[in-house]
């Protein structure tokens, strides 16, 4: 035991004594959740339109009255000439068009069905589909409208009402910043414990380590633990950013939410230490962390649900640290579940961390 | 000069892990992601609570789970219950049917259905209610008397995107993550390197001027990245289908572009930080956050704060996105984004000078 | 320690690369309070002998046993009565001298005032107690190594491994070391230092010449000299040189 101390001793003077890693470590999280919650929305303000009013008759300009009053669109041109609004489209300057045709007002008197082309930006699948299906419901209320003024009795069948828990104003704020967090610290977790090792490996250090009795775990441990405090320290700075910058509301138990950031900690702080037994050079494990890292993120239901992707994908999940932990931070945070529900994710999190940090243990050799 | 950028390759390319590493990871990650990455609902799990089932009451739950969004998750009984299986996240959300739900409908009464979704993820929860209240809405209009009424039909076209599939979207996104960190990351950790090993004094009291020494770090990494750019749109076209609609010789050429900016700015980071590890979170915190989140990657830059739009125009991947949709999608020629190729090019002349003047600062 | 008085025993030692051989058939001993010399080109396989011997690197063959234990099952035993200065600079740059001992001291499980009694002792002999507070990369070339050198006798090992101690070193810092080498003979450590400076070998008990990672010589250096009828070491070495090619 007390060889460990004098190893984390150690790490914790060269964490303070790096002029430049000192703000990086502990300002820069900071920082970034301060900026990047506010970047991460897929929530549309506002629908880029251009008017293409061929028709231009009492009816198509009441349809396309309903759009300038909607404080969703904002109208980026306006011509008769649907080319000019297809190269805006090109240019980036509008995401939608709405056409209307001539002969519109006609049909609609003669009970032809009158058609409206909506043309997309489609780039951005979601984003299009969303901004479609604003456009088509309010061409459908307008439907609902003239067959209300014809028929006045007829009513829906089926009333739908909804509502959101957990979150009823739907602000993604609440929903990322437990996710930007749980980032953060893991790159802070993973990065400085990983290439702390390989950096020995490289300046020759660890020979000098290799050649005393010291046991492999106590080596392991040493390094681990300096970075799995500083790392659980962020997580308390962030959390109270969260709490009262942001006003996200903790509605779980907060020791919960250390007791599983504390294991998840030690998951991915294994994993960068066994990046670390089997690379030589600082480049390659950086590369290699990196690697995962990405992954990991990526697919972790951070950013795009969990739910969207194939079996396969979610199998992978099974090894993705971070798509256990968010999934946990948020269950925790946002709808306040306690122990009992997420005690089966934990012990999953838990074993693959004994068995990361066995194999790291493992690997990393004395003797080559 | 030529034996030392020969030096740098033997360096990258002797060292068979680092050269699997170097170009295998980039083509893992788009198949990855390419496969798995996207933002449509698919088999979201529904729970439902139907007190008194019938006829109607299935027959609106079939059309449900018919449609492909959702997979029934669990019958439910109570309000308890409800926030119990939100809880453990057993389902993203719960339709509610009321009590004698077809008596009603005979009666002439409008029966209601509540759909409780679970907003802490918002994004997936209002498209699930906007799904349900669709499949609901064509459900009601089945059962009014269709009419002669005049109709006014839209006719949804999407554009560059048909299928609107979401490679669309992650495919310039990956190619630009990847360049910037083959390019900008690994420069700025090999500098660093040198520096920390003190290897960087052996070179610098050696005739070759400070210039061709950067030179010389930095060309094999242009050609890394060059490989890896031309491999992913390779595996892009032909396994995910996206097109390259516009000039080839275009996008390489804006590649080129894009990598000189990177790597010019993995030299200015190498110039600031003091050794590798300085180096490396510099690059994770400085770059690889703000070119997933701020350049327009996943986040649409419009939905942003007006700050946030403001700090993403010094975001030198957002201008390259912009360019490689504009490219790829659209099939436009420079002169839709000859704005943004000067951008690029002034950011990585900047960049460039920074460094040098860095770099002489410390010789003196 | 064995009973016959040896602290190293090696016989037959062989560390194969691949096809190139670093070690051919070693075979020699050292025995306890001796300043053993292990002379060699650059390149003839020093490093790699002394790696084996410490522990660090498995040999392909033979049979050896450092402080009377098995290198090839031993290792973690030997580890605790041997110390090691290795070739490459092996003190934390970024930490101050105090803090350097203080680890070292405390992964070899010493307790905190022993430590703190020992190295004081030792910088006050060196002189430079006064630089206790200064971290390693502020401090010269001479006096880094003998740091380093403290450092590996620090636990008072039984036997330490020197390798090229005196490298890139000016000639009076290389005597003053010299110096400590014989201080801890003195105080019953058995010294193991390689080094391709052939006027050191004078300062040694016994000294073994590789060439080519085979032994071509092993005795003490008056009987060397006159074996191969030198006036130095440095000829004796040059003579063995030749012959080989």
């Amino acid at each position: 035991m007390r060889t460990i101390f004098y190893i984390m001793q150690k790490e914790f003077i060269q964490v303070f004594r790096n002029r430049m890693m000192l703000p990086i470590i502990f300002l820069m999280p900071v920082i970034q959740l301060l900026i990047l919650s506010f970047a991460v929305t897929y929530e549309i303000k506002q629908i880029r339109l251009y008017i293409t009013d061929i028709d231009n008759s009492v009816a198509s300009r009441s349809l396309l009255q309903h759009f300038r009053s909607s404080p969703f669109y904002q109208i980026e041109g306006e011509s008769k000439n649907a080319a000019e609004g297809m190269e805006n489209i090109r240019k980036g300057t509008v995401h939608q068009m709405i056409c209307i045709l001539p002969g519109f007002e006609k049909n609609l008197a003669k009970g032809v069905p009158a058609k409206v082309q909506i043309i997309n930006d489609a780039i951005n699948g979601s984003a299009a589909a969303l901004m479609n299906a604003y456009t088509v419901s309010i061409i459908g209320n307008y439907n609902q409208g003239i067959i209300a003024e014809a028929v006045p009795e007829a009513q829906p069948v089926v009333k739908i009402n909804w509502l959101y828990w957990f979150n009823p104003e739907l602000d993604y704020k609440t929903y990322m910043i437990p996710g930007i967090l749980v980032l953060l610290v893991t790159i802070i977790g993973m990065f400085l414990a990983g290439m702390n090792v390989v950096r020995e490996k490289e300046i020759g250090t660890i020979e000098q380590i290799n050649v005393t009795p010291i046991k492999k775990y106590q080596f392991i441990a040493g390094k681990l633990i300096p970075f799995w405090i500083i790392a659980l320290f962020d997580l308390a700075a962030g959390l109270l950013m969260a709490r009262f910058f942001f006003s996200i509301p903790i509605l779980g138990n907060i020791f919960l939410i250390f007791l599983v950031a504390s294991v998840y900690l030690i998951v991915v702080m294994g994993i960068g230490l066994f990046i670390s037994t089997v690379t030589n050079t600082q480049q390659q494990s950086m590369f290699l962390a990196w690697f995962f890292l990405v992954v990991f993120i990526l697919m972790s239901g951070l950013f795009t649900p969990v739910e969207s992707m194939p079996q396969w994908a979610r199998n992978i999940n099974v090894i993705n640290p971070i798509a256990y932990f968010i999934r946990m931070i948020r269950m925790i945070m946002l709808k306040g579940s306690g122990f009992q529900d997420i005690v089966k994710h934990l012990i999953y999190l838990a074993l693959y961390g004994i068995t990361i940090l066995s194999l790291a243990v493992w690997r990393y050799r004395k003797t080559t | 000069m030529k034996r030392f950028i020969i030096k740098e390759f033997l360096h990258i390319f002797r060292d068979v892990r680092s050269m699997v590493i170097l170009f295998g990871m980039p083509l893992v990650q788009v198949l990855l992601f390419g496969f798995a990455i996207t933002n449509e609902i698919r088999d979201a799990k529904v729970s439902i609570v139907d007190p008194t089932p019938d006829v109607v009451t299935h027959a609106i739950r079939n059309k449900l789970f018919a449609s492909g969004f959702f997979i029934e998750s669990e019958i439910l009984n109570s309000q308890e219950e409800i926030s119990e299986n939100f809880r453990k996240g057993e389902s993203k959300m719960v339709v509610i049917f009321e009590n004698d739900f077809s008596g009603k409908m005979e009666r002439g009464e409008h029966p209601t259905i509540q759909l409780i979704a679970d907003a802490s993820d918002p994004n997936t929860a209002s498209m699930l209610v906007n799904y349900s209240n669709g499949i609901i809405s064509e459900f009601n209009r089945g059962q009014q008397a269709s009419s002669g009424f005049p109709l006014i039909i839209a006719e949804p076209r999407m554009i560059y995107n048909p299928a609107l599939k979401g490679v669309y979207m992650f495919v310039p996104g990956i190619i630009t993550i990847l360049l910037m960190l083959v390019s900008a990351m690994m420069t700025s950790i090999s500098i660093a390197r040198e520096k920390e090993l003190g290897t960087m004094e052996v070179l610098l009291v050696s005739p070759l001027k400070p210039f061709n020494i950067i030179a010389g770090k930095v060309i094999p990494y242009v050609l890394l990245s060059f490989i890896n750019a031309i491999s992913i749109l390779l595996l892009s076209y032909y396994v995910f289908g996206v097109p390259v609609k516009g000039s080839i010789i275009l996008l390489l050429a804006e590649s080129i572009l894009f990598i000189i900016l990177a790597l010019s700015l993995g030299i200015f980071i190498s110039t600031i930080a003091n050794n590798q590890q300085t180096a490396m979170m510099l690059s994770m915190f400085a770059m690889m956050l703000p070119t997933i989140l701020l350049s327009g990657f996943i986040f649409p830059i419009e939905n942003m704060p007006e700050v946030l739009q403001w700090l993403s125009l010094a975001m030198p991947p957002r201008w390259f996105i912009q360019i490689i949709k504009s490219i790829m999608l659209k099939g436009s020629g420079i002169n839709y984004f000859w704005k943004e190729t000067l951008i690029l090019a002034f950011m990585a002349m900047v960049f460039i000078v920074a460094s040098i003047r860095k770099f002489k600062i410390r010789l003196a | 320690m064995s009973s016959n008085g040896l602290v190293i025993e090696a016989e037959n030692m062989v560390k194969r690369f691949g096809r190139f051989i670093a070690n051919d058939n070693l075979t020699f001993s050292v025995s306890k309070g001796e300043i053993f010399g292990f002379l060699g080109a650059n390149g003839a396989g020093k490093t790699t002998a002394i790696r084996i011997l410490c522990g660090l690197s498995r040999p392909t063959s033979g049979k050896i046993r450092v402080a009377g234990y098995d290198v090839y099952t031993e290792t973690e035993k030997i580890k605790r009565r041997i110390g090691y200065m290795s070739q490459r600079f092996s003190l934390y740059e970024d930490l101050t001298v105090i803090e350097n001992f203080r680890f070292f001291g405390g992964i070899y499980g010493l307790k905190r005032p022993v430590i703190m009694e020992r190295s004081h002792e030792m910088l006050t002999r060196l002189g430079i107690i006064h630089f206790e507070n200064t971290v390693i990369s502020e401090l010269p070339l001479g006096i880094r190594q003998k740091l380093a050198f403290s450092v590996s006798i620090l636990h008072t090992p039984e036997l330490v491994f020197l390798d090229e101690p005196t490298g890139g070193v000016d000639p009076i810092t290389r005597r003053q070391f010299w110096e400590m080498i014989h201080e801890a003979a003195a105080s019953g450590i058995t010294v193991f230092v390689t080094t391709h400076y052939m006027d050191e070998a004078e300062y040694c008990n016994r000294v073994s010449i590789m060439v080519d990672g085979k032994i071509e010589a092993l005795d003490t250096p008056e009987r060397l000299k006159t074996k191969y009828q030198a006036q130095n070491m440095n000829e004796v070495f040059l003579k063995l040189a030749r012959k080989t090619n």
